[in-house]
């Protein structure tokens, strides 16, 4: 198959025109980048033998039973997402350009929103960006643009530390980066003094990268006081149980949606939650869908505030993402209406109850949690003396995904490996779990 | 199109009017037609000080979006808060009613870098 549309005919009368060769196009390449081989693929091959050799290849895949989470979670996905979501409409639309004429697009991405804003208790949603990650350093931005005149951000070290990353990657030299320690799993609210004048923002995760919740309202009222803008990275299913980012009273609040009826798919593509306050939005990134009527007083969908995207404030945009993750916000939109406030409730309670029937099982083996002072949501550490690498490589010869070793991240996390429950597991898979990682077995 | 003989002027289309040793900044009437409904706009804060040239305000009309730039270096002593809910006094009224920052002057002979209302006139024939 063929994917260049236009024939060397065609090419030739095209060069011939603007009086061109295709070397004189690539002129500003400069040479060293340039890669002097062919690329190094093996011959082409028919559709039906590349078909053969990828099952063979899917079917090295191990269908595990996963407790492993760490922001991506394997919670019960309805078919009914699937398939409404698999609708050519909406399955093969990109984010429109000419996004009026889109009126269904647009009106998914205005639901998805209204149903974010419901479930945050914050006032604004867009229509989604890339990730989790991507979210956070992006509401970094955001704080440094309201807060212009100051420029240190402070960060705690309970955010997952590939976010951290990103945060980082974002952030470059230009703006000094203090990082709040954490002390028995939270972050330390002694440091608190960090926080002054000087701070354009603060960014925490609740609950944290290990599962424990943090003191939210003691960090709000320091930065408030301060005029500092607070960032708050939350768990979208967690608010059927804990106070919502609205509650807070934070001023920006994002998350990775993935939990939302989105696939694992072994990372993405899955869903930036982006929210703020209206006083903000004027500030903030990414595509706003609104409601309005036309002449007749038809209900109709636009694309709102564009004045705030790079093709029309250049560099003074706030970020360059001009775009959304519309079907898989589609997906949360689908997930959110089909279970309703009743049934995130339902799924979080399941989901914490289950969490702390494994621990407490998983504790009464021997094994030591490290942070049992702590309340957790979804997801808690267990010391494993043996090695956490150990650990899974053991669960995984039975079918189990047992958690994942954190001590690839810090020298005191050694040995943690965090575990992670979701509704979808039964007492069975749990007691399967206890049995394998039990120092007796 | 109105360009009062009393004031100086940029070639960003800014204009303001010595009052002591201040001066009163906003946009010209040209600007203002050019940039056609305004619908927001976004003020520094007072006390900001501020070198000829910096951008220090953002007006937002409904396709466009363009920056106010300091006419003179100095102290912002005042912004019209007024534009906070009524941005379109800019539009009906841009040398008055649609005031943006007040600056308190820190070199007075930055005041001959402006174009007088003859310069300015020029300068947009010339765009």
């Amino acid at each position: 198959m063929n994917f260049i549309p236009i024939n060397e005919n065609q090419r030739e009368e095209m060069l011939k025109t603007i009086g061109k060769g295709v070397e004189d196009l690539l002129s500003g390449i400069p040479e060293k980048l340039r890669l002097k081989k062919s690329l190094n693929l093996p011959p082409a091959v028919s559709e039906m033998e590349i078909k053969k050799e990828m099952s063979e290849m899917a079917k090295l895949n191990k269908d595990l039973i996963v407790f492993a989470g760490g922001g991506v979670y394997d919670h019960y996905i309805p078919s009914a997402i699937r398939h409404l979501t698999g609708r050519a409409e909406f399955y093969t639309s990109y984010t429109p350009y000419q996004p009026e004429v889109s009126q269904g697009t647009l009106q998914a991405a205005f639901e998805y929103q209204s149903l974010i804003c419901e479930l945050t208790g914050m006032e604004v949603s867009n229509a989604s960006i890339y990730d989790g990650a991507t979210a956070l350093a992006e509401a970094i931005f955001m704080a440094l643009s309201i807060n212009g005149t100051r420029n240190k951000v402070v960060v705690s070290d309970g955010i997952n530390p590939y976010y951290l990353e990103v945060v980082k990657t974002y952030l470059g030299k230009t703006y000094p980066l203090e990082v709040l320690p954490l002390q028995e799993g939270i972050t330390d609210s002694e440091k608190i003094s960090k926080i002054n004048e000087e701070t354009a923002c603060i960014a925490i995760q609740h609950p944290n990268f290990l599962g424990n919740l943090e003191e939210v309202e003691k960090f709000v009222e320091i930065a408030h006081k301060y005029g500092v803008i607070v960032i708050l990275s939350f768990d979208p299913i967690s608010l059927g149980l804990l106070k919502t980012p609205g509650e807070y009273n934070v001023d920006i609040a994002t998350a990775e949606g993935q939990c939302l009826g989105i696939p694992m798919s072994f990372g993405g593509p899955h869903l930036g939650i982006f929210t703020s306050m209206k006083k903000y939005i004027r500030k903030m990134p990414g595509r706003i869908a609104g409601k309005t009527v036309d002449r007749q007083g038809r209900d109709g969908y636009v694309m709102v505030l564009q004045t705030r995207e790079q093709h029309i404030r250049r560099e003074n945009a706030t970020s360059n993402i001009c775009t959304n993750q519309q079907l898989c916000a589609l997906m949360a939109a689908i997930y959110l209406t089909l279970h309703g406030w009743e049934g995130i409730k339902d799924i979080a309670n399941k989901t914490t109850q289950k969490t702390h029937y494994l621990a407490e099982n998983l504790e009464n083996t021997g094994l030591r949690l490290p942070y049992e002072k702590q309340n957790f949501f979804r997801e808690f550490v267990v010391e494993i003396p043996e090695g956490a690498k150990k650990a899974i490589d053991k669960s995984i010869k039975k079918g189990y995904l047992a958690g994942i070793d954190i001590g690839k991240f810090k020298k005191e996390w050694k040995n943690h490996l965090l575990v992670s429950v979701t509704e979808k597991r039964t007492k069975e898979e749990m007691d399967e779990l206890v049995e394998i990682l039990s120092p007796r077995s | 199109m109105e360009i009062p003989k009393d004031l100086f002027y940029t070639e960003d289309h800014e204009w303001a009017r010595k009052e002591d040793d201040e001066i009163i900044e906003g946009i010209t009437d040209y600007a203002q037609s050019e940039l056609q409904d305004i619908v927001y706009i976004e003020l520094p804060e007072v006390g900001m000080e501020v070198v000829q040239g910096d951008p220090i305000a953002t007006i937002e009309a409904v396709k466009t979006v363009t920056d106010l730039y300091a006419a003179v270096s100095g102290k912002i002593t005042e912004v019209n808060k007024e534009l906070d809910s009524k941005p379109e006094f800019i539009n009906k009224d841009p040398y008055d009613a649609g005031w943006i920052v007040r600056i308190k002057i820190s070199d007075m002979a930055e005041l001959d870098t402006l174009l007088d209302a003859s310069e300015y006139r020029k300068s947009i024939q010339e765009e």
